[in-house]
């Protein structure tokens, strides 16, 4: 039955290889189709309410067990890989050194719970920082991508130092310390976890295995043991990743098996079976229940209750310029901000998809239920290409929603608001108008002011927010035109066109 | 300037009619000495309009030599299709690349600091596939470390700026504008296409635009010739447009090594569509005063084509 683990790791490496290429693919030469694959992971089918996807996987949960967690999670693939390679480090060169623990039953149901509860609380802050995907998401994005900027930027440099162009230097990924922080943070603990324990943060933090070892308790087919033929020799429990085995009892908790098959490879009795075994499952179930999760429960919402307060309440107050206290831009698509916080897991997909890098991963800018959701920051010449409808495409969570690029052009995503009193035109008395020269729709238009002089006004029904103005505008460090973000992004009105000329000219004029 | 030039090459020809002179025949001294300062062309096709002009002005061999580098800085500002008008016409600037390929030109390179992202500008404008069709190369100019400072001491306000290693190494280069109206500069031509080989533009807004496009002009290192492209226009609701109610088909091309001269011919052409006064584009005034050319047409020998 070697051929079950083989299908298992042939399945992992064909979806976890194209999901990594494509959150490190910074050159957008990779199809933009593959975002296929994320909207097959857990969190974000059932955000996005994808009944076809939801009801695949609980079907192939309740048939199969947790195959979900060892072959499509790309969180738990990565465990995997880290977890084999700690075998080449390991001292004693035992093979494998796992065994049978008890199940963390207080603290992963408590998760879960929290998770679930806070979440219909209007909270998304847990989902988004234990959803695995979207953890994936951010270590690739925040920790692996810079260094492969980095490294294309230095090779880029030394060729274009001698003429060269086959490769080009790429904008490095924008720093956000609290983004960076928690991403590291995880990389950290998983990678810790994984090393000495396998599935361990699976089986214990995160919320879709939890909730997937309620599935799979039940499911049809399972690994069982023949009482008969087993010797309690112990190597299925030293293999076992996710330490569910004990040989000596012969009995497998299948809430935290990942049916990764690997105790049917070693076990030389070929007492291990991956077979249809409801029956018995009815008897093994009888595990005692969570019954210290009571306590743990109240203390942690308590907890959590009380943040969400606080991230309501937040307020940047005494900050002396507008701009620094002003509404967070959401990406287009995203249409209201209810709707955008209560589906965006954070997964960093449009963030690195962006090619105008204008997306970035919120701080505090939504409250602390949003950090890590992704919103526009403007820097020179860094702003929403008005050509360009990339992450509405490939959300997988459907956060943002697909806009065909002519609605995109509509979407606002804020207005822009002009400080006249600290324009260059009104301060210098000069022409600059880059404001207006930037912007797609003309919104920002010159009209004229004194002495030949222009100076900019907005018109802010046709102006879409996509902070180009911003971008340019001269006057720093706070610019005298900047977009206020809208909570609810309504459709611009279509630009006036300008009256067409149709005579025909003969003449050169000199 | 012309005058050297003009010697120079008289004193080529002289050598060569000693050296070969069964190969000089005597027309060809005659059109050194006939030379326009500016050619105009109207009613062809952007190809055959600048074959046309560049005949009028002694040939491409005049300005490209056998192994030259030669830049070509078009305007790729926009991710915008060609037929916006927002850039610089993909058939012209591939003409041009197959005359200096032509002429025996070891390297064409064609970039722009553009203000939408670098990539879809070049692919959407139509350039990259004509340069690179032609035999062209396309480099990129968005990153700082592709420019170097130079000093400009004829400027006014702009003393100093960064300047794309491209221009700054190649043997020869050529500024290929495209005739726009301008939210900011009034009209953008041959001198505020300029801006596309500096790397810091903020500095420009903020320390009078105007004023910063003609301190680029006395930049010494100036384009063998500045060729406008007037085949679309865009007379409205620049540098971006609109839509195709902002283009105007002129089926025209001005050239001159003249930045003033080229700025100002093309105004007049451009003022036919929608009136604009040329002293709001107030760079061509302030280029006139730092001695980069001239306003005054009448004064220059202008040749003006109109095909069929």
């Amino acid at each position: 039955m070697k051929i079950l683990k083989k299908i298992r790791i042939a399945i992992a490496i064909l979806l976890f290889l194209p999901i990594l290429l494509y959150f490190i693919d910074f050159t957008g030469k990779l199809p933009m189709q593959l975002h296929v694959l994320l909207k097959i992971q857990w969190i974000p089918a059932l955000l996005s309410l994808n009944i076809i996807i939801i009801g695949t996987l609980l079907l192939l949960s309740l048939l199969f067990g947790r195959i979900y967690c060892s072959t499509v999670c790309p969180m738990g693939v990565f465990q995997d890989i880290i977890s084999w390679k700690s075998r080449f480090f390991s001292k004693k060169k035992k093979k494998f050194g796992y065994d049978y623990k008890k199940p963390q039953n207080l603290l992963r149901y408590s998760i879960l719970f929290l998770t679930v509860i806070t979440f219909v609380l209007g909270s998304s802050f847990l989902v988004i920082q234990l959803d695995p995907y979207s953890i994936f998401g951010r270590i690739i994005s925040q920790l692996f991508l810079p260094l492969f900027i980095w490294g294309n930027n230095i090779l880029a440099a030394v060729l274009s130092g001698i003429g060269k162009f086959p490769i080009y230097k790429v904008e490095q990924v924008e720093f956000v310390t609290l983004a960076f922080g928690i991403s590291l943070f995880f990389f950290l603990l998983i990678s810790v976890m994984s090393w000495f324990r396998g599935r361990l943060f699976c089986n214990t933090i995160c919320p879709v295995g939890t909730f997937l070892g309620l599935f799979s308790k039940i499911s049809n087919f399972r690994i069982t043991i023949n009482e008969s033929s087993c010797n309690h020799c112990g190597t299925c429990q030293k293999v076992c990743k996710s330490e569910c085995i004990d040989s000596s009892n012969m009995s497998i908790d299948h809430s935290r098996c990942v049916t990764c098959f690997n105790c049917m490879t070693v076990c030389k009795k070929s007492s291990m079976k991956y077979e249809f075994g409801y029956k018995k499952a009815v008897v093994e179930v009888a595990q005692k229940p969570a019954n210290n999760s009571r306590r743990t429960f109240l203390i942690t919402s308590g907890a959590v209750v009380s943040t969400l307060t606080f991230a309501n309440v937040k307020k940047q107050i005494g900050k002396k310029d507008a701009m620094l206290n002003r509404k967070p831009i959401m990406p287009p698509g995203a249409t209201n901000i209810d709707h955008f916080s209560a589906h965006c897991t954070g997964c960093q997909l449009c963030v690195t998809k962006c090619p105008m890098q204008v997306l970035k991963p919120a701080a505090l800018q939504y409250g602390i239920s949003g950090i890590m959701q992704p919103h526009l920051t403007f820097s020179t010449e860094v702003f929403c290409s008005y050509e360009c409808n990339i992450c509405t495409t490939v959300c997988p969570s459907n956060a943002l929603k697909k806009l065909p690029i002519e609605e995109k052009k509509l979407a606002q995503l804020g207005v822009a608001k002009f400080r006249k009193d600290i324009c260059v035109v009104y301060t210098d008395e000069k022409d600059c108008g880059a404001c207006s020269e930037h912007c797609p729709t003309q919104a920002v238009k010159m009209i004229p002011y004194k002495n030949g002089l222009t100076i900019p006004e907005v018109t802010e029904n046709i102006c879409i927010g996509c902070g180009a103005c911003e971008s340019i505008c001269p006057v720093r460090p706070f610019q005298s035109i900047y977009v206020e973000g809208n909570t609810i992004q309504i459709n611009a009105k279509k630009p006036p066109e300008a009256k067409k000329f149709d005579k025909k000219i003969d003449n050169f004029g000199f | 300037m012309k005058r050297r030039d003009f010697f120079k090459s008289a004193t080529v020809v002289g050598l060569a009619t000693i050296l070969k002179p069964e190969t000089i025949a005597s027309n060809n001294s005659i059109s050194v000495q006939s030379t326009p300062d500016l050619v105009a062309v109207m009613g062809g096709e952007p190809d055959p309009m600048l074959i046309c002009a560049m005949k009028e002005l002694g040939g491409i061999g005049k300005y490209v030599k056998k192994g030259d580098i030669v830049v070509i800085k078009p305007n790729i500002g926009w991710d915008r299709e060609p037929e916006m008008a927002a850039n610089t016409n993909p058939e012209l600037v591939g003409a041009l690349v197959k005359l200096c390929k032509n002429a025996g030109a070891r390297e064409i390179i064609v970039f722009d600091h553009t203000c939408h992202n670098w990539q879809k500008s070049y692919e959407n404008s139509g350039i990259q596939k004509a340069v690179t069709d032609a035999g062209g190369i396309m480099v990129p100019g968005n990153d700082e470390s592709y420019y170097r400072e130079v000093d400009l001491p004829l400027a006014v306000n702009l003393k100093s700026t960064k300047i794309h290693q491209a221009i700054l190494d190649c043997n020869v280069w050529f500024n290929v504008p495209v005739l726009k109206n301008h939210g900011g500069a009034k009209n953008t031509i041959s001198m505020k296409n300029l801006m596309g080989i500096v790397w810091d533009r903020k500095f420009y807004h903020g320390n009078d635009l105007h004023q910063c496009i003609a301190d680029t002009a006395t930049f010494h290192k100036k384009p063998a010739l500045n060729i406008v492209d007037a085949y679309r226009i865009m007379k409205s609701n620049g540098p971006q447009g609109k839509s195709d109610s902002d283009v105007v088909m002129l089926k025209s091309l001005i050239i001159s090594s003249d930045f003033v001269a080229a700025d100002t011919a093309a105004m007049k052409m451009f003022t036919q569509v929608q009136p604009t006064d040329i002293k709001d584009v107030r760079h061509i005034a302030l280029a006139e005063k730092l001695k980069v050319g001239t306003q005054n047409l009448e004064k220059l020998n202008v040749k003006k084509i109109k095909m069929n």
